[in-house]
């Protein structure tokens, strides 16, 4: 009965995760994957991504914060297009969002909308993560 | 998932990842595998070409764009040049459609946007399962 309880918080999550704009259909590529072979697929990814993605966010931000005279925005776009693509592997459809003002920043050569915005991008990364967590969490408790 | 083998009429295709991405890597192998292909991964162009160097062939190589050490076009070149003449797909997530088309005059086959879906692999066993 308990296991009942979690599968519908589960599922819900889900649901809400999708209608909230968090997720999009790239998500549901990775379901698809998770099977006997490969059980814990889609968590597997996902921590895959947030641990890379940890390191492209430093990169990110010692870029954002050189003070040479000539701004390296090819560098930074370069950087922030591993880390959209990523985004893009796990269906993070809001992060993914935020890379795309980012990039146009950067083509722009606007430091200020980069900076501004990469926080906008930090704090989606941060919020998705929780919420994944959540919902790997009622995930397991349901089986 | 069905078993996608009916496609291949039971032949087992070898497949090359090639890709710095670990995320793309790992979901583009347990893709390919699902579909009955035997797949390996190698994180540039450098090594790609180093394994097909060392004797090693295979169906079908999924080729990354931007890579370090050695990229897609350049890996792309030298195994053409080699007299690799298996199929050789392109994996971009660039959109822009002159990366796209450089890439592919670099000897592509074809060339389509990561992440692979199960649609792509389908159409590309149909043009392996044709060879």
């Amino acid at each position: 009965m308990e296991g009942n309880h979690f599968q519908r918080q589960a599922a819900y999550t889900r649901k809400t995760l999708f209608d909230q704009g968090y997720l999009d259909e790239q998500f549901i590529q990775l379901e698809d994957l998770q099977d006997d072979a490969n059980p814990n697929f889609v968590e597997e990814v996902v921590k895959l991504f947030y641990t890379d993605s940890a390191r492209l966010i430093r990169n990110i931000d010692l870029a954002l914060a050189d003070n040479s005279s000539h701004f390296d925005f090819e560098k930074l776009d370069d950087i922030m297009h591993q880390f959209k693509g990523s985004s893009s592997s796990i269906g993070a459809k809001k992060i993914k969002k935020e890379c795309t003002q980012f990039q146009e920043y950067c083509n722009a050569g606007n430091l200020e909308g980069c900076t501004r915005t990469f926080q906008q991008v930090k704090q989606e990364h941060a919020t998705l993560k929780r919420k994944l967590e959540s919902y790997f969490q009622l995930t397991r408790q349901a089986r | 998932m069905t078993s996608n083998n009916i496609l291949t009429l039971g032949q087992k295709f070898s497949v090359l990842i090639v890709d710095d991405d670990k995320i793309i890597r790992r979901i583009h192998k347990v893709l390919l595998n699902k579909f009955g292909f035997e797949s390996h991964t190698v994180e540039n162009g450098k090594e790609a070409v180093d394994l097909y160097l060392s004797g090693k062939h295979f169906d079908l190589i999924l080729m990354d764009m931007e890579m370090p050490v050695m990229d897609g076009p350049k890996a792309t070149r030298e195994l053409r040049a080699m007299g690799v003449n298996n199929m050789i797909v392109g994996v971009t997530s660039r959109g822009l459609d002159s990366e796209k088309q450089a890439f592919t005059e670099a000897g592509l086959d074809y060339c389509v946007e990561k992440p692979l879906t199960s649609e792509t692999i389908t159409s590309l066993l149909q043009e392996l399962a044709k060879k």
